[in-house]
Parts: structure tokens; C-alpha cells; sequence
């Protein structure tokens, strides 16, 4: 960007038609070969017939023209458009790849059928399952989200009170930390057959097991958080008329967040391993679920319809996660603005 | 003094110093197994208002005596007295900055100068000591600053500003201004000085710094070699503000770094 400015202020007042065709084909080239990877998207759709029989595949191909249409314009006129106009620039090369990538799938799949059927299903029989299949789909979701969600609360309020406790009293350090040394390298999913058959219900058994998952290693970042606090902090306060409480609350819990957030992140990855597992064999509801009812079926459009969806939701929530980090620790960042 | 005349006037009647009595203070560590002694029989009597230096070898075992004036340790032997009540544990009438500002990262400027209020339960009431404070040293604008976005002799400024906005009755200072470069540290001598002569609370400085010492104290104590003795007890009766150039005081700028063995490189 500072050498573009650089170029522009230095070719001021020379005849510039040129630069200015250079700096146009820069800024809106590749949003063109984006429309022009998607044109190619919908005309393979449309242009040959299918080899299966699939019910979406006029609407994708018109979805692609107006996906084309929209990183025509949206790149040439991002000028006009703002910071949407920005994003949509940005993330143009993307489109390019993405176009590029579902001709060759459709092309693939539903035309020539490259890729052996039923196992790599043309694109249109994924937004099938979307369209058709959108009830049971969403019901699937909402159970493992909220499977997901409490295990995970408990586990990572459970785990950093255990945390916090442990490096703060040398007592509870006693008895905690050989039992923590002990079972937590367990993988959660281990305790599965015990968990099922002990537990009233699966979808507490499988709660326990997320809260597990996630509980050990929040649990040992945010002791470890809290011992590392150095001892000046500590001094200062007390000179400062603190009282124990506030040496934890304010001093040590603030001082031992970075840590806590790292075993947040990690807990979050081992749980969705659990979530899935628990899933599979024991609840009967849920995305690990549904993968396994469509397996039961070879319906595998369905399978990688539910892969897709979980992947969001696991990159969503870790998403989520660091955006309560970035907010919690702002002081971490060099780029705060005050 | 000259000095305390002077501060009897400009001190507020709730900011003003105590006294302190260390009283043959006699310390020691274990350092795996084996006792390091570090304090010897060390008794100082600071009146109230007063500026004491202590000067002695690195590591001899000034930060030491400085924790137990906080009531961060418990002496091995000997008692510390403020105003004749025995100091057995942390106070915010004693408050100590450090050679480190140890500013809390996660808070802004103005979050840690509200510190003590904040921990002493009185915050609430009191915001406008935390203002106060802040104007003292001039950081006002960077109130709502991070302390990674501070430079080292703003760092330490925020440091002072949180001592001071608990109003202490007595002020230590432990090489608060070694870390800094030599035209901050003027700056910030200077700063120290008017600051305890309008606040009027006793101030106990620890540096490495012969000629700060003097700038600075109306008394500088020369300790021994570890295990630390007091070696030498000077009064220097000077005005303020002093000039480094004075006769008076390179004279015993001299005689204290004789008494600190540097005699032959002088
Ligand atoms: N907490 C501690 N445990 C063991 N030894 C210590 C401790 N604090 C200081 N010491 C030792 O005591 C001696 C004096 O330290 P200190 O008071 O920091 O010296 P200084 O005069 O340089 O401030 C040093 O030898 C140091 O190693
Ligand atoms: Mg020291």
C-alpha cells in the first residue's frame, strides 16, 4: 500500500492513463476472474445434463450467476461501497479458488461422474440436504449446541475454580494435583462405556464426559496461570492495604487469564473430540448423530452437509472464543486506541 | 533542618510524616540450609518529615531492611516502630515503590494509581484522590494509557502516583529512579523533592547513587558491606534545591565514597 502511494504521488501531473489501467486491473482484476470462475460454475451446471437425478441444480447455476454478479460489481464499485466494498476485495482471491474449485466438482461429479458415486456427491445434492432435510438438520444442531455448551460451561467453571484453588492454597494443592496427575491425561472419551452405563441418562453421561474434556486442561493452564504470578505484584498490593481476597480476585485471576484462555482453547478442541464420539454411540440426537443415521444410509450428500455445518460451528465457537479473549485482554494488544 | 521548618508549613495536617525506629533489626535467610545473615544489628531513628538516604555496596541488604519497614517480612531479630505503634504487617500508611514500577498490565494508568483505594474499600468515595494524584505527576492525559504503552520514566511516574494517592505517612523509595536515563532521573529528583516538601511525609531512599543522595536527603545513612551495619550517620544541611556543583556537598559526595571503599578512584 505505502509503495502504491509512493508511485501515485511521484506520476502526478505525468500522463497517467497507464498506471491508472495498472492500478484498476489490480484492485478489480481479480474480482473479475472471480465472476468469471463462478460464470463457469453456473454454465457447468447448466450446460450438460445431470448423471443423477438431482432436483437443485437450475437453482445453483442461477445462484452462481448472481454470486458472479455480486463479485463483478462489488469489487469495481468497492469504492462506492465501503468497508463491505473492502471485505469483498479481500476476500476476492478466495472467490477465484472457490469458483474454481466447485466447476471442477460439479464437472466431476454430476457431469461426467469422474469421482466414483455415491461418494463424492455433486454440490447440488449437498443444498438438497439443505433445503430438504432442514428440520431434522436444525434439530441436530440445537441438540449439540447445547449439549456442547453445558458440558463445556461446566467443565470450564469447574476447571478454573480448580485452578485458581490449587495455585492459590497449597492444601488444596495437595489433594487435588495427584488426582489431577492421575486421571486427567486420561482422554475423556475413555470413561464412554463407564459413563453410559452409570449415569441416569447418556446426555448427562455425555455432559460429564464434555465437562471432563474441557476441565483438565483449564484446570492445569489456569493453575499453572495462577503460580506464576510473580511475587511483586503480590507486594505491591499488600502495601497497598489489600486484603487476601482481592490478592486472588484482582491480582492473581486478572494476572492468570492470558494462561486460562490457552487452556479455554484447548479444552474447546477436546471436547468437540468427545461431543462427536458421545454422539455417535450413546445420544441419540446431534450432529455425531446424524453423521452416523446417514451413514446407516449411505446417504453421504447428508454426511458432508453435516461435516460442513459442524465445521462452522467448531470454527465458530473458537472464533467466539477469541474474540472474548481479545476483548478481555485488550492490555496484551500493542494497537489499543484510547 | 532547614527543611523541616519548611515543610511544616507546606504539609497538610493528614499527609504529614511519621517517625519511624528501627531498632537493633538484626535479619537473616536460609538459603538451603545454611543462614545468610544480611542485616546486623541496624537501628535508625527517622523523625517525622524527614529525607533519609541509605547508601551501601549492591546487595548488602537495603531491600531488606525497606521489606521489613513495609511489614512485608518479619525481622529475625529487633523491632520497627511507626509512631511507636510495632509494625508487624503491611499498612497503606508505609507505601514502597520499587526500582520496577510493577505496574499492573492489565490495568490502565488510572486503574492502577486507584489501586489502594481500591483495595482499602474507599474508592467509590474517593475518585477524585485518584485525579489528584494523576495531575501530581502530570499524566493526567493518560489516564485511560496501558502501562505497555508507557515509557520507563512514565512508568515510574504512574508508580509514585499510586504511592502517593494513599496520602502515606511514610514513603519508601527503593532505587525507584535506577533504571531511568540521567536526564529523566534529574527531572524526576527533582519532582521528588517538591513533592515532599508540599506533601510533608518521612521518605526513606535506598540508591546507588552518592550524589543523589545528597540532592536529594537532608540525611544519608552509609551501611557496611552483607551483613549490613549502619557505617556512617550525615547530616546534610543544605537548602533546597541544591546544586550538584556545591562545594559543601562534593565534599562529602567525597567522604561517602571513601567510606564506600572508592576513595582511590576519586
Ligand atoms: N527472599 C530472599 N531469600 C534469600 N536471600 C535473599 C532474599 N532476598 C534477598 N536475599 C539476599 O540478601 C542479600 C541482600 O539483598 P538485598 O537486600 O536485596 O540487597 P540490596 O542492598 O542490593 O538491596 C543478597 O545477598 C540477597 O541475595
Ligand atoms: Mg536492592
Amino acid at each position: 500500500m505505502s509503495t502504491y502511494s509512493l508511485s501515485d504521488g511521484l506520476a502526478s501531473g505525468a500522463p497517467r492513463s497507464a498506471p491508472v489501467f495498472a492500478g484498476w486491473l489490480r484492485d478489480s482484476g481479480v474480482g473479475v476472474l472471480a465472476s468469471v470462475t463462478w460464470i463457469a460454475f453456473g454454465l457447468s451446471c447448466l450446460w450438460w445434463e445431470d448423471v443423477g437425478d438431482w432436483s437443485r441444480t437450475h437453482s445453483l447455476g442461477i445462484a452462481a450467476f448472481i454470486i458472479a454478479a455480486v463479485a463483478l460489481f462489488g469489487t469495481v464499485g468497492a469504492d462506492y461501497l465501503g468497508s463491505a466494498g473492502k471485505a469483498l476485495r479481500q476476500r476476492a482471491p478466495w472467490l477465484v479458488a472457490l469458483g474454481a474449485f466447485l466447476t471442477v466438482w460439479e464437472v466431476a461429479t454430476a457431469k461426467f461422474a469422474w469421482l466414483p458415486l455415491p461418494f463424492f456427491p455433486p454440490p447440488q445434492s449437498i443444498i438438497e440436504v439443505y433445503t430438504d432435510d432442514l428440520p431434522k438438520l436444525l434439530d441436530s444442531v440445537f441438540a449439540s449446541v447445547k449439549l456442547q455448551l453445558g458440558g463445556y460451561l461446566i467443565g470450564a467453571t469447574v476447571g478454573f475454580l480448580t485452578g485458581v484453588s490449587i495455585g492459590w492454597s497449597r492444601a488444596v494443592g495437595y489433594w487435588v494435583h495427584p488426582v489431577l496427575r492421575f486421571i486427567g491425561p486420561l482422554p475423556a472419551t475413555a470413561w464412554l462405556p463407564i459413563a453410559f452405563f452409570t449415569f441416569p441418562s447418556s446426555w448427562s453421561a455425555s455432559t460429564f464426559l464434555i465437562a471432563l474434556a474441557t476441565g483438565f486442561p483449564v484446570t492445569v493452564l489456569t493453575w499453572s496461570g495462577v503460580a506464576s504470578v510473580s511475587n511483586a505484584y503480590y507486594d505491591v498490593a499488600r502495601t497497598l492495604g489489600a486484603k487476601p481476597s482481592f490478592l486472588v480476585l484482582k491480582v492473581a485471576i486478572p494476572a492468570a487469564l492470558p494462561h486460562v484462555f490457552v487452556g479455554l482453547f484447548m479444552g474447546l478442541g477436546s471436547s468437540f473430540a468427545v461431543l462427536v464420539v458421545a454422539e455417535m454411540i450413546g445420544v441419540k440426537a446431534g450432529l455425531g448423530w446424524y453423521l452416523q443415521w446417514a451413514q446407516g444410509w449411505a446417504a453421504y450428500a447428508n454426511m458432508y452437509a453435516a461435516l460442513i455445518v459442524m465445521s462452522l460451528l467448531c470454527s465458530g465457537a473458537i472464533t467466539l472464543l477469541f474474540a472474548i479473549r481479545d476483548r478481555l485482554l485488550v492490555w496484551q494488544k500493542g494497537t489499543v486506541k484510547w | 533542618m532547614v527543611a523541616a521548618t519548611a515543610l511544616a508549613e507546606a504539609a497538610t495536617p493528614s499527609a504529614a510524616g511519621a517517625a519511624l525506629d528501627i531498632e537493633q533489626v538484626s535479619h537473616a535467610f536460609d538459603i538451603d540450609g545454611t543462614e545468610l545473615p544480611v542485616l546486623s544489628d541496624v537501628s535508625i531513628s527517622v523523625e517525622p518529615g524527614e529525607f533519609v538516604a541509605l547508601l551501601g555496596p549492591s546487595g548488602c541488604g537495603k531491600s531488606t531492611l525497606l521489606r521489613l519497614v513495609a511489614g512485608l517480612d518479619r525481622p529475625k531479630a529487633g523491632s520497627l516502630r511507626e509512631d511507636e505503634a510495632r509494625i508487624t504487617r503491611p499498612h497503606p500508611s508505609r507505601v514502597v515503590v520499587f526500582q520496577d514500577p510493577t505496574l499492573f498490565p492489565w490495568r490502565s494508568v488510572w486503574d492502577n494509581v486507584a489501586l489502594g483505594l481500591e483495595a482499602q474499600g474507599i474508592l467509590k468515595s474517593q475518585r477524585q484522590r485518584v485525579d489528584d494524584a494523576l495531575d501530581l505527576v502530570g499524566l493526567a492525559s493518560f489516564r485511560n494509557a496501558y502501562p505497555h504503552q508507557l515509557s520507563g520514566g512514565m512508568a515510574q511516574r504512574v508508580a509514585l502516583a499510586r504511592a502517593l494517592v494513599n496520602d502515606p505517612k511514610i514513603l519508601i523509595l527503593d532505587e525507584p529512579l535506577g533504571k531511568l536515563d540521567s536526564l529523566t532521573r534529574i527531572t524526576m529528583q527533582a519532582e521528588i523533592v517538591s513533592l515532599w516538601q508540599r506533601k510533608g511525609f518521612t521518605t526513606l531512599l535506598v540508591t546507588h547513587d552518592a550524589e543523589e543522595a545528597l540532592v536529594l536527603a537532608n540525611r544519608v545513612i552509609v551501611f557496611s558491606d552483607r551483613p549490613a551495619r549502619v557505617k556512617a550517620d550525615i547530616r546534610v544541611d543544605r537548602p533546597y534545591p541544591r546544586h550538584r556543583g556545591d562545594p559543601y556537598l562534593a565534599d562529602l559526595r567525597r567522604q561517602i565514597l571513601g567510606l564506600l571503599g572508592l576513595d582511590a578512584t576519586w
